[in-house]
This record gives structure tokens, C-alpha cells and sequence, in this order.
């Protein structure tokens, strides 16, 4: 009895904080995607009283239009594909130097992990709208690439307001999330096998494809899972980096909570997207425990 | 020709001489070991035969071809580590597969050599498992199946038996010692326990401060060590500080103060006030309250000052009293024989104990 007390005192308060402020809303979010809106926007009553008495007034409208048009479709097609890529950006980038930072000395590992989280010190906008300047027409990087561009006489291009732009962006702003999850993961590889693994014949490619990369896949796939699932909802990268071609499923549903002030419509593509967003990591997670067998 | 050969290796980490000139040469066939405290440098020699280490000088050859700049996956020879360095990820049949999946072997010949090796240790069930789900000696037999599956021609093991508890130790010597035998593959063998190396080897090289100190037969090393380092580091000895008086052939007499002159024997002429030790073995040592010295025997008389039961045997501390002396104590080992219970001296008892001159080994080194 003492211990359930201790246990419901320790873990009482998270799962609270996590019932109130994460689950609750959610729920409140599936209700509000099967609702109507509101004639001054947001939502309208979910109860009706007529002559029967009360009753729910809810309609799956919202769901209807997601998949009448191939605009929200292609929406979530194009954010599938840019939080894809730059989730395999990150773990290219990011794998290296995982490995360098846990096979490099104990006293140094700490401060190169400092460095990893430093961006983290300045505010995320401000450092997005960095890159805005950096990327900008004004900036050395595309007078220097127009200059190259213009010797063959091809026209000046705009790095800003790009697929391009959002991708940098994505990777910068996630590729943190990346690295610690596999820095993790690599540090804890008993150095051994990779001796073992010499000795009985593997080079070092060998090593790495056999041996380390099979055994960090736990690590991958948190990385991965830490990158795709925000990079899929992102909406500040791409509404600051992208320009009007740029935008992705986040900025539609910012747009119809904030602009339209379709909270329903708002809601169904949330919920849409956070399927979507399950069951790709589901999937994805299904695959590597298939080839990895139990051990992962 | 020698199978291995190392020829003045060298190997500094910064000031520290982890290995200091060392020469060995092990012959086919042979159970090798080195033998030493830890940091003596036997483990440096082992990684720098296996190829995970490169000597700063001298030369290592295999088969006649020097192996220095060959990398380690390219070396004919498999290394058994102490914590056994299985795959985690890779089941017990994927883990022995590993080696000949590397040398590119057909699928189906592997899948056969798994089976057959399986078999000979004794887990043909276990194929499907992964080196977590085997206890400490099933891991052992497991990486023991994987290093010899392809039949190298040099297997190292790197203190293999430390993690085991003394009955499976002693059960995994057996096994060993069966398993070399039956293969004839030459093992090198690292270990800090000399109970192991001298059960084990055909041979072993002692090692102390990255020097080999000597080279032997395990009775040879045990016997007959060639300084006080060897005599000190295998067995249990009495270290008697003496130097030579005389010096005849074969016949030798000491000064071990305070027991005065000692008879000695030494296969090698040596000069008169030699200094050194005499190493004596406490079951070359007779002890009882009485005896009658015989010729070519040294015969000092003492008092027990501790005595330690260790069930098979006990061994007395005698303190020798002679001629007003004291202060000197000698080691004596008795079995306990009896049929019926063990019979003491007590610790204040008079004894007597002799030895023959040629029952101690006169070290100068």
C-alpha cells in the first residue's frame, strides 16, 4: 500500500499534467473536427434544442471536404515528401557526426554536445528568420550563385521563398533532434564488438553496415520519429522561408484556425494529420523491428 | 619453422613501455600461454599479433610472413575475448555465420558448417537465440564456435574463463584443454591466474613490466623459475635471501642469515658472494616434531607460528629457532592425509623441518 502511494505520488502529477493539457484537448479536437462552424467563426454549439428536446448536432462535413478536393490531399502528399527528405537529410548529416562526437574523448563529448543544443539558446523565429537574411537576393550566397548563373547566361534565381528554402530551414531548425537521439545510441556500443568484428573478417565498411548501423537503429528510428513527426506539421519554416508557394498542411490548418476561423475544418485536418503521422511512424517503426528482428 | 614469431617487439604509449623487446616463437600446435600480473603487457602482445595494435619496433611473423602490415580482418587468426564481444543483434547462428559471411561463403555451405559446429558444442537448440537470452558459459561456447568455425590458423584468448565462477571455470579448462586437443589449432592463450597457466599450456612465457621473464614447460616454470620473479609470482614460495659461500660442482653452500650455512645445489657454476634468493616450495618441505636428517638434507628446528587449514592441505608458518637466532619463517606444506580427520601442530608447537639441498632453486635475478 505504501509502495502504490509512493508510485501514484511520483507518477500521479505528469500523468495528470499529460491527461489535462494533452489528452483532454485532443479529445476536445476529434469532438470540434465532427462540428459545425460558427456563424462569427470558431465553433458553433455542438447541442441543438428543437422540438424533440436536446440533441448533438455534429456532421462528418468536415472529413467530406477534406476528400472532396485534391488540394488538402496534394497538401499532405507535398509536407509527407518535404518531412521525408529532411528526415533522410538529417540522418545523413546528422549520423557522422554522432559517431564523431561518441568515439571522440569523454572530456570533449560534453562540450560537443553543448555545441549541438546551442541554437537552441536563441529564440527558434529569430533564428529562422536568419536564414531569411542569409538566404535573402542581398546576401553573398545568391549574388555569388546568380553571378555563377549569369556567366551561362542563365537567369537570376531566388533561393528565398523556395522548396529549397523550406528544406534548409526544416534541416536546420530539427537536424538537434537527430544527432542526440543517435549520439546516444552509438555511445553506448561496446567498442569490442567493432574489434571483434575486424577480427573475424569485416573491413570497416563491413563493420559499420553489420555491426554499428544495425545496432543503432533504435536510435535511427527516435531521431527519425523526433524529425519527421514535427517536420511533417511545420508551419513557421515554411510561412517564413517559403513564400506563397512554399506552404504546407501546417500553414492550412494555422490558416483555418486563425484567418478562416473554420475551427472544425481546422480540427479535421489536425486530426488527418496526426493519423497520418502515426501511422507513417507505425509503419516505418513495423519495418525495422521486421528486418532488425527482436533485438530491436 | 616457428607457426608465429615475434622478433624484438617494442610497443611505448608515451613514456610507458607497455612491451619492451620481446621475442616468442610458438609452434603449431601448441596450447601457448602468457602468463602475468595485469599490466605486464600481455594483453598489448595479444591485440599486436591480432592486428589491433602495431608494434613501435621488431617484427611479428606468421607462417613465415610478416604480419605487421596486414590489417586484422586480413590475418589468419581469431580472437576470443574476455567479455566474448558477441553480436547483440545477430542470433547465436547469425553470430557463428559472421566469418565465413564475411569470406563470402555460399549460404548453404555455411548453414552446414553453423549446424556441425553447433553441434560440437553442445547447442545445437540454441541456433535461434540471442546472446542475451545464454547464460555465461553457453556465450562462451558460442564465441569459441564462432572463432573456430573457420579454422584459423592461430586462435587468441583473451582471459576467457575471468568472468566464470570457479566450478564452470574449472568445467571450461576442461573443455579447453579437450577442444585444443581435438582441433589442433594453436591457441595463445592470456591469463593473470597461474593456476589456469600451468593447467592449461603446453608451454608459457611469464611476463612482468612488459619483459618475459620466462619460458617453460609449466613444471619447468614451476620447478625450476629462473629468477625471483617467477618463483615469487607462480605458487606459493619462501624467499630466502642468501649469497654463495662455495661453490663446487653441483654442490653449492649459502649464507642465509640467521640459519647460517645452507646446502644448496645449482646446475651452473657461480662466482663466491653471488647474492640472491632461495626459492623453496613449501611441500618440498618436510615438517614433524621429530626428524632424523638425512645426508644432502638441511635440517632446522622452530617453533609454528600460524598454521592454514585449506581442507586439502595445511600449510604451517615455522618460525626458525637455531643456535640463540630467530626470526626467519619457512613455509611448510602438509597434505591432510589422514584417513579419519586431520591431525595439527598448534601454533607454539616445536617442530622440526628439513629439505634436501637440491629441493631449493638459487635465483640471482
Amino acid at each position: 500500500m505504501n509502495r502504490f502511494l509512493q508510485r501514484s505520488l511520483l507518477s500521479g502529477p505528469p500523468l495528470l499534467y499529460l491527461l489535462v493539457f494533452f489528452l483532454l484537448p485532443t479529445l476536445i479536437m476529434v469532438v470540434v473536427s465532427f462540428g459545425w462552424p460558427g456563424e462569427q467563426g470558431g465553433l458553433a454549439p455542438l447541442w441543438l434544442r428543437d422540438a424533440q428536446g436536446f440533441h448533438l448536432d455534429l456532421t462528418l462535413d468536415n472529413y467530406a471536404d477534406f476528400v472532396s478536393t485534391t488540394l488538402y490531399l496534394r497538401l499532405l502528399a507535398k509536407s509527407f515528401w518535404y518531412a521525408v527528405l529532411t528526415t533522410l537529410i538529417c540522418l545523413v548529416m546528422a549520423y557522422p557526426l554522432a559517431m564523431l562526437i561518441a568515439k571522440s574523448d569523454k572530456r570533449h563529448r560534453n562540450l560537443m554536445v553543448l555545441l549541438v543544443i546551442l541554437p537552441f539558446w536563441s529564440n527558434f523565429l529569430i533564428r529562422v528568420y536568419a536564414w531569411m537574411i542569409i538566404l535573402g537576393p542581398q546576401a553573398g550566397l545568391s549574388q555569388a550563385l546568380n553571378g555563377v548563373l549569369a556567366l551561362f547566361g542563365w537567369g537570376p534565381v531566388s533561393l528565398l521563398f523556395s522548396p529549397f528554402a523550406v528544406l534548409v530551414g526544416l534541416v536546420y531548425v530539427h537536424l538537434p533532434f537527430m544527432i542526440l537521439p543517435l549520439y546516444a545510441n552509438l555511445e553506448k556500443h561496446d567498442p569490442g564488438l567493432m574489434d571483434a568484428a575486424r577480427d573475424l573478417g569485416a573491413n570497416r565498411w563491413q563493420c559499420f553496415w553489420r555491426v554499428t548501423f544495425p545496432l543503432s537503429l533504435p536510435g535511427v528510428l527516435a531521431g527519425s520519429a523526433l524529425v519527421f513527426i514535427p517536420a511533417l506539421g511545420a508551419f513557421a519554416v515554411p510561412d517564413i522561408l517559403g513564400g506563397t508557394g512554399g506552404i504546407m498542411i501546417g500553414n492550412v490548418i494555422k490558416m483555418q484556425f486563425l484567418e478562416a476561423r473554420d475551427w472544425p475544418f481546422g480540427s479535421t485536418l489536425s486530426i488527418v494529420l496526426t493519423l497520418f503521422a502515426l501511422g507513417v511512424t507505425g509503419i516505418a517503426a513495423w519495418l525495422v523491428r521486421r528486418r532488425g528482428g527482436s533485438y530491436v | 619453422m616457428a607457426l608465429l614469431e615475434i622478433q624484438n617487439v617494442t610497443r611505448r604509449f608515451g613514456n610507458f613501455e607497455a612491451v619492451h623487446d620481446v621475442g616468442l616463437e610458438v609452434e603449431a600446435g601448441e596450447f601457448f600461454t602468457l602468463l602475468g600480473p595485469s599490466g605486464c603487457g600481455k594483453t598489448t602482445l595479444l591485440r599486436m599479433i591480432a592486428g589491433f595494435d602495431a608494434p613501435d619496433a621488431g617484427r611479428i611473423f606468421l607462417n613465415g610472413q610478416d604480419l605487421v602490415a596486414t590489417p586484422p580482418e586480413k590475418r589468419p587468426l581469431h580472437t576470443i575475448f574476455q567479455n566474448y564481444a558477441l553480436f547483440p543483434h545477430l542470433t547465436v547462428a547469425d553470430n557463428i555465420a559472421f566469418p565465413m559471411r564475411m569470406a563470402k561463403l555460399g549460404e548453404r555451405a555455411i548453414a552446414e558448417k553453423v549446424k556441425q559446429i553447433l553441434d560440437e558444442v553442445r547447442l545445437s537448440e540454441m541456433g535461434g537465440r540471442y546472446p542475451a537470452d545464454l547464460s555465461g558459459g553457453q556465450k562462451q561456447r558460442v564465441a569459441i564456435a564462432r572463432a573456430l568455425v573457420d579454422r584459423p590458423h592461430l586462435l587468441l584468448l583473451d582471459e576467457p574463463l575471468a568472468a566464470l565462477d570457479l566450478k564452470l571455470r574449472e568445467q571450461m579448462q576442461i573443455e579447453l584443454i579437450n577442444l585444443q586437443r581435438e582441433v589442433g589449432i594453436t591457441f595463445i592463450y592470456v591469463t593473470h591466474d597461474q593456476g589456469e597457466a600451468l593447467a592449461l599450456s603446453h608451454r608459457i612465457a611469464v611476463m612482468d613490466a612488459g619483459k618475459v621473464m620466462q619460458v617453460g614447460r609449466p613444471e619447468d616454470i614451476y620447478e625450476f623459475p629462473a629468477n625471483r620473479f617467477v618463483a615469487d609470482f607462480i605458487g606459493v614460495c619462501n624467499l630466502l635471501e642468501a649469497s654463495v659461500t662455495a661453490a663446487e660442482p653441483d654442490a653449492l653452500t649459502l649464507d642465509i642469515p640467521p640459519l647460517g650455512k645452507v646446502g644448496a645445489y645449482s646446475p651452473q657454476s657461480l662466482p663466491v658472494g653471488r647474492h640472491g634468493v632461495l626459492a623453496l616450495r613449501p611441500e618440498k618441505v618436510r615438517i614433524d616434531s621429530q626428524i632424523v636428517a638425512a645426508p644432502q638434507e638441511n635440517h632446522f628446528s622452530g617453533t609454528v607460528r600460524a598454521l592454514i587449514y585449506m581442507g586439502d592441505i595445511t600449510m604451517y608458518h615455522v618460525e626458525i629457532t637455531c643456535d640463540g637466532a630467530s626470526g626467519l619463517t619457512i613455509k611448510a606444506l602438509l597434505p591432510n592425509s589422514q584417513a579419519r580427520g586431520a591431525s595439527f601442530f598448534e601454533v607454539g608447537d616445536r617442530v622440526e623441518i628439513a629439505w634436501r639441498y637440491d629441493a631449493g632453486r638459487f635465483v640471482y635475478e
